[in-house]
């Protein structure tokens, strides 16, 4: 069947920045991969896609804002409420019986998240024997993650969240607020490590305890999904957790034996000791 | 020849939802995608609460599900539902489209260019304009556009903005969507 235009385009487009800059999008699912590429077009305001080639070839500037264009996603303080409460109470039980924690933040975006996982383990009095390492490949979300501030009109919402998800002190306690935004609070960023890593390319640097990464597998296709959970399932110690977004699944995939649900209404997979069978 | 029906709908959308899918025929064949807006806050049980009084099989749409037959998929809430060129489905957390997530016109614009004029859109009631752009994106590729009489929702805003934007090709009454589509599926089936 003959290809359409707008996928030759893209074609070109990722193969050149590929070339150009070694960021490789060849294996993300093409769908939301096309709706990015169309916003950054209405954004340069030209026609076509591959008009976008010479500008992202010719000016570093435009590429960075190229990169960014293709990693803005919904992201929030205790996104998904459940989630963390899961944690809370099933995972955290288990990891007090180490000396020292592990967690890695995948794909960490601008940071949110992060900062959610910090207050918990400081609500159960593991913050300060725990590393979180956070990661992404884009170095614009990483420098607003590391800052941690944020804007203070989505207080209200984060505050519910942190409430449903099993706070058990007040949220204003972890950060000040300064006109419309807030700084959280710096004893949160005392165990935290952002830093740069591309899921796509770069391999395991640590043992981990527990790895999440959540809504970011939904954005790659089979072949990359199946690559980036061999990084994470080989950074996960014995008996570690593994947490992926609502929508997201080990079923069919190429870890599915190393891990076993461990509660399959929130996504936390736990794995399971050799010899997987 | 047809091949799948995506659905928009917003306010008064269970209804809606219902009165159609309960008047769906067993035979229906066509897959159906629906966005139903809703809030991220809240997990929903739509798709458990629509599978009790439709014949097909009601399910949430999950990242790379193959698309079937007899089968009808609904968006996440807090996740943009997408089709993918080889028939699967994608979901993203992008920022919201019309303020929504799911976004109408991300399903209906990705399903156009995945399913081009074997598309059948069809926008129902709400109070925004959602869904409108992607209605054209589906007559742009050819596809069939439908779009439910403003007097027969319970908020016209949506399909009354899809109207003026698009001219579709049928707008029907809510309870006469049903057989609307079990007999396009039908006469699908003849021409098959």
């Amino acid at each position: 069947m003959k290809k359409d235009l707008k996928d030759i385009e893209i074609d070109c487009l990722l193969e050149a920045i590929y070339q150009c800059y070694g960021y490789d999008f060849k294996n993300y699912a093409r769908a939301s991969l096309t709706r990015r590429i169309e916003g950054c077009m209405a954004e340069a305001q030209v026609e076509h896609i591959s008009a976008l080639i010479p500008k992202i070839l010719h000016d570093r500037n435009f590429f960075n804002k190229y990169l960014n264009y293709m990693s803005v996603t919904v992201t929030e303080m205790f996104r998904d409420p459940d989630m963390f409460k899961g944690i809370r109470e099933q995972v955290i039980p288990k990891l007090k019986t180490y000396p020292r924690i592990n967690i890695w933040h995948a794909g960490c975006a601008t940071g949110e998240e992060v900062y959610s996982m910090a207050i918990l383990l400081e609500e159960e009095g593991l913050l300060a024997k725990t590393q979180i390492y956070a990661t992404d490949y884009n170095n614009k979300s990483l420098e607003i993650a590391k800052a941690g501030i944020y804007s203070a009109k989505n207080m209200q919402q984060y505050t519910k969240n942190y409430i449903r998800s099993g706070g058990k002190a007040s949220f204003s306690d972890y950060y000040w607020a300064n006109y419309d935004s807030v700084k959280m609070s710096s004893k949160l960023q005392e165990n935290i490590t952002f830093a740069h890593h591309n899921l796509i390319c770069d391999q395991v640097f640590a043992e981990m305890n527990l790895v999440l990464c959540r809504n970011v597998l939904i954005y790659f296709d089979k072949t990359l999904q199946s690559r980036v959970l061999g990084v994470l399932a080989d950074s996960i110690v014995s008996r570690g957790f593994l947490v992926l977004g609502d929508q997201e699944t080990l079923r069919f995939s190429s870890v599915e034996k190393e891990f076993e649900v461990y509660s399959e209404e929130v996504k936390i997979f736990r794995k399971r000791k050799l010899p997987y069978v | 020849m047809y091949k799948a029906v995506v659905v928009g709908v917003s306010m008064g959308g269970m209804h809606a939802l219902q009165s159609i899918l309960s008047g769906i025929n067993q035979s229906f064949s066509l897959p159906l995608l629906i966005v139903q807006h809703q809030s991220a806050q809240y997990k929903s049980n739509l798709a458990e609460l629509l599978n009790r009084t439709c014949p097909l099989t009601v399910v949430d749409a999950c990242s790379g599900d193959v698309i079937q037959p007899n089968h009808v998929y609904i968006a996440p809430a807090g996740y943009h539902l997408l089709v993918e060129k080889d028939k699967t489905i994608a979901l993203s957390v992008d920022n919201p489209v019309n303020y929504s997530i799911p976004s109408i016109d991300v399903l209906f614009e990705s399903a156009a260019e995945a399913y081009k004029e074997t598309l059948i859109g069809v926008v129902l009631t709400g109070a925004n304009h959602d869904g409108s752009q992607g209605l054209k994106t589906i007559k742009t590729y050819g596809g069939l556009t439908v779009v439910q009489d403003p007097k027969t929702a319970e908020a016209a805003q949506m399909p009354t903005s899809a109207i003026n934007l698009t001219q579709p090709a049928h707008i029907v009454p809510l309870d006469e969507i049903s057989d609307f589509l079990n007999k396009l599926c039908t006469d699908n089936a003849c021409v098959e």
